[in-house]
């Protein structure tokens, strides 16, 4: 049960082949156990996933049996959980425990899910590779001397690690895409108000979406089919219908028209990474679909517009921490104006100050129009490169980074070579779209993810593509020798 | 572009973060290249494009204007760092 999926946990569950109990604690054993070479949680309440597990086997055993009764999940720790610290990985939230869920974990509470444990992630999630995490950084299950991505790294590398049979992340850029692909599982971004954003510690507001990290396909549809759905406590949440997203997982791809974007495939893209996406592409096209080539002619602008629209939404919500409220407050402030600068000084860490700072700075008077209000134009203009493509194609595929997992330490003191590892996922944030990674193969034992990008509100069509991929394909399988519990 | 560190310095102070002065040269110079990155949108013709906030176009919610959650002030409270009779402490603002 150690190395189940979700949808086989489900099913054992219900046959009671085990309890939740059971599965939940070898769970806590291995995170106990491995952890300390991961570093992918944050937080871990075993006595409250034990008692939930123990709930959920009531219920098991009364028939009341929502569909994740009793399976374990991780959760990134920037979804607020009642009564369980919630740190956003930053001093300024270390000392944080909602007095509330968020909308996601409420959800997954009443399909009866038990909360494993709360995963690392990049302070306030912002990061592509964990490494600005309060808590330390989190480590590639695939080779701990490389970063898991970000800047979900966390859920990425508990998935990965089989430390939790899935995770939630949340992606504004790429923090979801990119460290399912850096650590060789599927992650998907749902639509933008797919999922609500209610007790999510709040990022980028335009850009910010939760959603599912698992082994499979298969298994994202299933969290996807918990996580979805409008929230009337979320003012952007969208009131369009969900679906069940396992109904369509099989369909065929005959005649499928896959758009290639020439941009996502130029001199940026690592040659052997590459290779692996190609083959990808192939196998897709063995099985009906039909590769067009399309066109994205603003990519390059999606960082420069990124960088502008992310920050400047982050420095307005981030004003929020005052040290009045709650989180952290430095030790005897003289006077207010002290009591503002010193707790945000000390509470927050270098790239968020940094962000803060950029985004104040678009947002200052004299500087509105040339930075924010051009980025917002910049911004159309993207989303409308995709709108034109989706005229002639149903779902547009490449890679989901430029290469594989780079070390510790190769990219933190670099800021713009950091931003320029998400050149690939941020225009889908800026669109609005939804998009899934993929494992593809590996680049010398490192897992490279495959990207595809649907219209909104096509969740159910990639999980159907990426589901066929996996079908035909045994990368989703592999795992990291550490977690298969073989000796090095 | 360059931006000079007494710039910084007026931003920092907008954004209520302190930077010490051993951070502030090193904390100038990255901004002045994260700006000098976002440059490349002022190149690009944007005349009659319609700012995008939201990236279904759509507009938020709305709502009775009805009491729908309970007062849990002393929940809340309980995690602030500082609170008396209901109200949150900070260090005084009136002489």
């Amino acid at each position: 049960m150690n190395n189940s999926s979700v949808a086989q946990l489900v099913k054992g569950l219900r046959e009671r082949q085990y309890s939740s109990v059971e599965v939940t604690r070898s769970y806590l054993d291995r995170i106990a156990a491995m952890d300390v070479h991961y570093n992918s949680y944050i937080g871990v309440d075993e006595a409250a996933a034990l008692a939930a597990a123990e709930a959920a086997d009531k219920r098991l055993a009364a028939g009341d049996t929502p569909p994740l009764t009793g399976v374990p999940i991780a959760h990134k720790d920037i979804f607020c959980t009642d009564g369980m610290r919630t740190s956003c990985g930053s001093r300024m939230l270390d000392n944080f425990v909602p007095p509330y869920d968020a909308t996601v974990i409420q959800r997954f509470k009443a399909d009866g899910a038990v909360v494993l444990g709360k995963t690392n992630m990049d302070e306030f999630a912002m990061g592509s590779s964990n490494e600005s995490s309060f808590y330390g950084p989190a480590r590639n299950p695939w080779n701990t001397e490389l970063v898991p991505g970000g800047s979900s790294g966390g859920s990425a590398a508990a998935v990965a690690g089989w430390l939790a049979p899935a995770a939630t992340g949340t992606d504004t850029g790429g923090s979801i895409r990119q460290p399912a692909a850096f650590c060789g599982i599927t992650g998907l971004k749902p639509t933008y108000g797919r999922v609500s954003r209610l007790g999510i510690v709040a990022f980028a507001s335009s850009l910010d979406q939760a959603g599912p990290m698992a082994h499979s396909a298969e298994d994202c549809a299933l969290l996807l089919n918990t996580m979805a759905g409008h929230d009337p406590r979320d003012a952007t949440s969208s009131s369009a219908a969900t679906e069940d997203y396992s109904s369509r997982l099989g369909d065929d791809l005959d005649g499928l028209r896959i758009g290639l974007p020439r941009e996502y495939f130029s001199d940026g893209l690592d040659a052997a990474t590459r290779r692996c996406v190609d083959n990808a592409l192939q196998e897709l096209e063995s099985q009906g679909a039909i590769l067009v080539d399309v066109s994205l002619p603003h990519s390059a602008l999606t960082v420069p517009t990124y960088y502008i629209i992310a920050p400047a939404e982050a420095s307005t919500n981030l004003s929020r921490f005052d040290g009045v409220r709650y989180g952290y407050r430095c030790e005897d402030p003289v006077d207010l104006h002290d009591l503002y600068t010193r707790t945000r000084g000390e509470g927050f860490g270098e790239e968020v100050k940094r962000r803060i700072l950029v985004g104040t700075y678009a947002l200052s008077a004299g500087y509105y129009d040339a930075y924010y209000k051009k980025a917002q134009q910049v911004r159309r203009l993207i989303k409308q490169d995709f709108m034109n493509c989706f005229d002639s194609v149903d779902i547009i595929a490449g890679p989901t980074t430029p290469g594989p997992a780079f070390a510790l330490g190769t990219k933190s003191n670099d800021p713009i070579a950091m931003y320029l590892e998400d050149v690939y996922t941020l225009a889908v944030n800026l669109a609005g779209l939804p998009g899934i990674s993929v494992p593809a193969g590996f680049v010398e034992d490192k897992p490279v993810g495959l990207q595809l990008i649907g219209r909104h509100f096509h969740e159910a069509r990639l999980l159907n593509v990426a589901h066929r991929f996996q079908q035909a394909t045994d990368w989703h399988l592999r795992s990291p020798d550490f977690a298969t519990g073989e000796q090095h | 572009m360059k931006i000079e560190q007494n710039e910084i310095e007026k931003i920092a102070e907008l954004a209520r973060i302190r930077i010490s002065d051993s951070e502030i040269g090193q904390v100038t110079s990255r901004i002045t290249e994260i700006l000098q990155m976002v440059d490349a949108l002022q190149a690009v013709d944007t005349r009659d494009i319609e700012p995008m906030s939201n990236p279904l176009d759509e507009t938020q919610h709305l709502r009775p204007d009805k009491v729908t959650e309970n007062n849990r002030r002393d929940a809340f409270q309980a995690i602030a760092p500082s609170v008396e009779n209901g109200l949150y402490l900070v260090p005084k603002v009136i002489e």
